[in-house]
């Protein structure tokens, strides 16, 4: 029987009132008197050196304040990266400044040049075209591998080339890996493209900038993921603004899939400009400058390669990746491809011997950073490909290859770092073999080869590390922050209950999800509890939300805080029932004394919390209010086996997604709605990515080329089929007070993988030798590849 | 992107040679130009307004003349900014050969490059806009010389000579 209310219940999400009905209250809906905006003139050339910038005719323009150039950055910091990658010899990575704005060069198509405040949007935009700026092209690098060829034109004229690192691990277990690839009974190859992507969050970014002359203080309102990590960012490293004197403020944020995780150059600015001008400055980004501006995701090239023994084990795995940076290094970027990425390439297999090389790459586009999955899909649609064409060589069933591998003991030491520390991964295959009806596919094929079409089957598993994460392992990994949360739990006089949290949510419903949990707790009802988020001088220290974290990581600390709230009411109450506070006990917001008839109700042990007149004041302090940081001992690690269907139309290479069926285990659940939610939302991105995205430049002259949605294909609501969703199967995290596993990247992190392997599975069942399509699989691809 | 082409004008090489070199020419073929000024030697000044796909622009840029070996072959290379749209430049070989009848064989290859807006927004149909930039070009430049082309059909007998000439011809033949 599902719950109606507390942990379990699908309860309705409480924001979605004020999002559908346009009351949301978005970075871009906040004006403040006398603002004034801001325009950014931006590089249309991918590489170039600055050889005068001439702003007086522009700076006569009607309404013009004021234009800033890369000059009055000087002495200004440059954005800051977040996480120091070592390489395979010891050495530091390769870390480049990246100014505010331009100076000297510019380094890929979008990078700012120069900033033009006017009175309106559109006077800052016309006076941008006045701005004489004459820029000296220089040979763009766009290809990672002919970025690192001799010879090759550099991004960052102060490095020693276009390496930002070449990183090995586990670098010791390169000469056993090695020797295992000699003695392999079959070796499985395969070389594979993981395209670039854009966020495309619906909300494009947005940053206000104010002053208040009188107090000192800056406030920034931004579309932000994570106003804690911005305000350090850029109050320690940029501006030089102490925390006390910077508030920053994320309202509602629509979307954000990593790509507001980031500190953005347009952030400083405005924060900068509202001082020196002393008035509010605004910048709303257009959707082409969103494309030219916002982190994009993903871009690797792969070479991944598969040893098995003579009864199909799996001995020992070897890859070597090209990673691309762009032209600078956005806030996590150095991690997405190296911790975020090697330590998952045990996948859920228990390869005994495993090497991961990557050499990450400096070249003249956009900067590209963690995007919904961040490394873990990257890691997976490297691995479930190769498994399913190793499967194909022996010809053996890709799912009997899977479960022979499995790893079935917890907890797991992998030989990549990471302690899997539960998990039943024959369960979630059981499952999904289950929902997807993977026995009926047979009857479902001849169906469609009586139509002329070629169906086809994929599956694959999935793995991650979520629940980002303990901070003394992510320190020596080279993470510069802590990642553990916070949450204040402030019980009103009446009953009621505020709960500031550091995690931000920018579409995962915690709003809702969050007051769950407490409510659960206390016995109470939902509705008596509200969650505020995204405003740094309202919530505690908090890391914010990505990489799966908010309910395993903030969720937690919600608890540690709520249950210092219980152990207090409880003396409270033991008090006024004249009890002792170990009888007391805490049962649908009565407190009781146990095998007796007293009690007291929830109200009445708040109301004399803040009316203390019959109180223990010698023993306790008035008022219920706690705050818990919690810092996880462990990442967790969500599962699960995904299966899809295609069918193919031989005439044009079309590609169609029949079925999408997902097990996952993301232990326990607190809102199975929204879990489903997640999952098709992340179903949906992945789907995107094998079929229909691409970010592409020309690769001749770094032009950006897909940068609207004329040219970038986004999913629709019929590119995707309605999902078969299923998280019964749930091994509880071990060591989260919830239990939770987190679940907002495992859609778009295991789905790539198996719509590929659908792909092949029906091209070779149409007797075509092909036996790998790189993503996005677009009609024009696939039919090529069927043409041999 | 590049693309060739050639293209037969009845008028002879040295007729042909002098109009490429003139600026009123140039004004007048170049698709959308508002503005021509300047000369073969130092480069000539350009305005022109130019939809591509969805974004149209102003272009404000120079055409310079080099590798000019006369009558023969000569090279046009250009540059345009169009402020927010992005920019676009290129460059044409032209040669010329001596056809028959006293007419010359103009034949070109066109290499043009788009950055900024117009590579963002107009990539998949920048190919196509070139091909006509270009035939567009050389069709006036051919009818600068000739006239427009003749329609079928016994009118065309009628028609008074010195219309049928192009404006050019009529202008340097006096």
């Amino acid at each position: 029987m599902p719950k109606d209310s507390g942990i379990g219940a699908s309860s309705k999400r409480r924001e979605d009132v004020r999002f559908l009905t346009g009351a949301g209250n978005y970075t871009d809906d906040i004006n403040i008197h006398g603002q004034a905006y801001v325009h950014f003139l931006r590089s249309d050339v991918a590489h170039g050196r600055i050889v005068s910038l001439d702003t007086s005719a522009a700076a006569a323009m009607p309404g013009v304040v004021r234009i800033f150039t890369g000059a009055d950055f000087e002495g200004v910091g440059g954005l800051p990266c977040g996480w120091q990658v070592t390489d395979r010899h010891g050495q530091p990575m390769a870390e480049p400044g990246h100014p505010v704005l331009a100076q000297g060069k510019v380094r890929h198509v979008g990078d700012p040049i120069a900033a033009v405040v006017a009175e309106s949007p559109e006077q800052a935009r016309d006076a941008a075209e006045a701005i004489e700026a004459e820029i000296e092209e220089l040979p763009a690098v766009i290809d990672m591998k002919a970025a690192l060829a001799e010879g090759a034109a550099k991004v960052h004229d102060d490095l020693p080339s276009n390496l930002c690192y070449d990183w090995g691990f586990v670098e010791e277990n390169k000469g056993a890996v090695d020797a295992a690839f000699a003695e392999a009974a079959h070796v499985t190859t395969l070389e594979l493209v993981n395209n670039r992507l854009v966020a495309n969050p619906m909300e494009p970014r947005v940053a206000i900038g104010d002053y208040a002359r009188a107090t000192g203080e800056s406030t920034l309102y931004t579309t932000s993921q994570n106003p804690h990590v911005i305000r350090l960012l850029m109050g320690a490293f940029v501006l030089g603004i102490p925390e006390h004197k910077l508030r920053v403020v994320a309202p509602d944020v629509g979307g954000g899939f990593g790509s507001k995780i980031f500190h953005y150059a347009e952030e400083a600015f405005c924060t900068f400009a509202a001082k020196a001008l002393a008035r509010p400055v605004k910048w709303t980004s257009s959707r082409s400058e969103a494309f030219m501006s916002d982190a994009h995701g993903r871009d690797h090239v792969s070479k991944i390669e598969l040893a098995l023994d003579a009864d199909n084990n799996f001995t020992a795995l070897r890859t070597e990746t090209y990673a691309n940076m762009g032209a600078y290094l956005s806030t996590f970027a150095p991690s997405v491809p190296t911790w975020l990425h090697g330590t998952l390439m045990a996948g859920n297999y228990k390869t005994p011997l495993i090497y991961v090389n990557v050499k990450a790459v400096f070249t003249n586009t956009v900067p590209v950073d963690a995007y919904r999955g961040a490394g873990r899909p990257e890691a997976t649609y490297q691995l479930e490909r190769v498994i399913d064409k190793a499967a194909r060589e022996l010809g053996v069933d890709p799912i009997a290859l899977r479960r022979q591998n499995f790893v079935t003991e917890f907890p797991y030491q992998t030989p990549v770092a990471v302690v899997y520390d539960t998990g039943d991964y024959n369960a979630t295959m059981d499952k999904l073999e289950e929902i997807a009806d993977i026995a009926g596919f047979a009857a479902r094929r001849a169906e469609s080869e009586a139509r002329g079409k070629l169906r086809g089957l994929g599956v694959n598993c999935y793995i991650e590390a979520c629940g980002i994460a303990p901070s003394n392992l992510v320190g020596q990994l080279g993470a510069r922050a802590g990642l553990y949360d916070a949450a204040t739990v402030r019980v009103n006089a009446t009953g009621s209950i505020s709960v500031m949290v550091g995690a931000h949510s920018h579409g995962q419903g915690h709003e809702t999800a969050f007051p769950q949990v407490v409510a659960e707790m206390l016995g109470i009802d939902e509705s008596m509890i509200e969650i505020v988020h995204g405003d740094s001088s309202k919530i505690p220290f908090g890391m914010g939300t990505y990489g799966s974290r908010s309910l395993a990581v903030c969720g937690s600390a919600m608890v540690r805080a709520t249950e210092k709230i219980i152990n207090k009411a409880k003396k409270i109450a033991a008090h006024l029932m004249e009890a002792s506070e170990a009888d007391i006990e805490l049962k649908d917001g009565q407190f009781s004394v146990a095998g007796t008839d007293k009690s007291v109700a929830w109200g009445d042990v708040t109301l004399a919390a803040y009316v203390p007149h019959n109180y223990p004041l010698e023993d306790i302090e008035p008022g219920l209010e706690e705050t818990a940081f919690y810092d996880p001992s462990n990442f967790t690690y969500p599962a699960g086996a995904y299966a899809c269907e295609v069918e193919v139309d031989p005439e044009t290479g079309k590609v169609t997604v029949e079925r999408f069926s997902a097990a996952d285990d993301f232990g326990n659940i607190v809102n199975p709605m929204i879990v489903s939610g997640q999952v098709h939302g992340g179903l949906g991105q992945g789907i995107g990515q094998a079929l229909l995205e691409n970010c592409a430049y020309d690769p001749e002259t770094g032009q950006l080329l897909s940068a609207s949605y004329m040219d970038y294909a986004m999913p629709r609501a019929d590119d995707v089929p309605f999902y078969a969703v299923d998280h019964s199967c749930a091994t509880p995290c071990t060591h989260n007070p919830l239990g939770v596993k987190g679940c907002g990247e495992a859609g778009a992190i295991g789905s790539p993988p198996s719509v590929v392997n659908a792909v092949i599975d029906a091209l070779q069942s149409g007797g075509k030798a092909v036996t790998h399509i790189d993503m996005p699989m677009s009609p024009s691809r696939v039919w090529s590849a069927m043409q041999g | 992107m590049e693309l060739s082409d050639s293209k037969v004008i009845a008028a002879d090489r040295e007729t042909v040679w002098e109009a490429l070199l003139s600026p009123d020419v140039l004004k007048d073929c170049v698709p959308g130009c508002q503005e021509m000024s300047g000369n073969a030697e130092d480069g000539f000044e350009a305005t022109v307004v130019q939809k591509v796909g969805p974004v149209k622009a102003t272009f404000k840029g120079g055409v310079t003349l080099s590798d000019m070996v006369a009558p023969e072959s000569l090279t046009l290379t250009g540059e345009g900014k169009g402020g927010a749209a992005g920019f676009a430049k290129g460059a044409a070989r032209v040669r010329l050969e001596a056809g028959e009848d006293g007419t010359t064989v103009l034949s070109y290859e066109v290499e043009a490059k788009v950055g900024g807006k117009l590579a963002q927004l107009g990539s998949r149909i920048i190919d196509g806009f070139a091909r006509k930039m270009a035939d567009q070009f050389f069709t006036r430049f051919q009818e600068v010389l000739e006239g427009p082309a003749e329609a079928d059909g016994p009118e065309t007998e009628t028609t008074d000579d010195a219309k049928k000439k192009g404006w050019f011809k009529r202008v340097i033949s006096g």
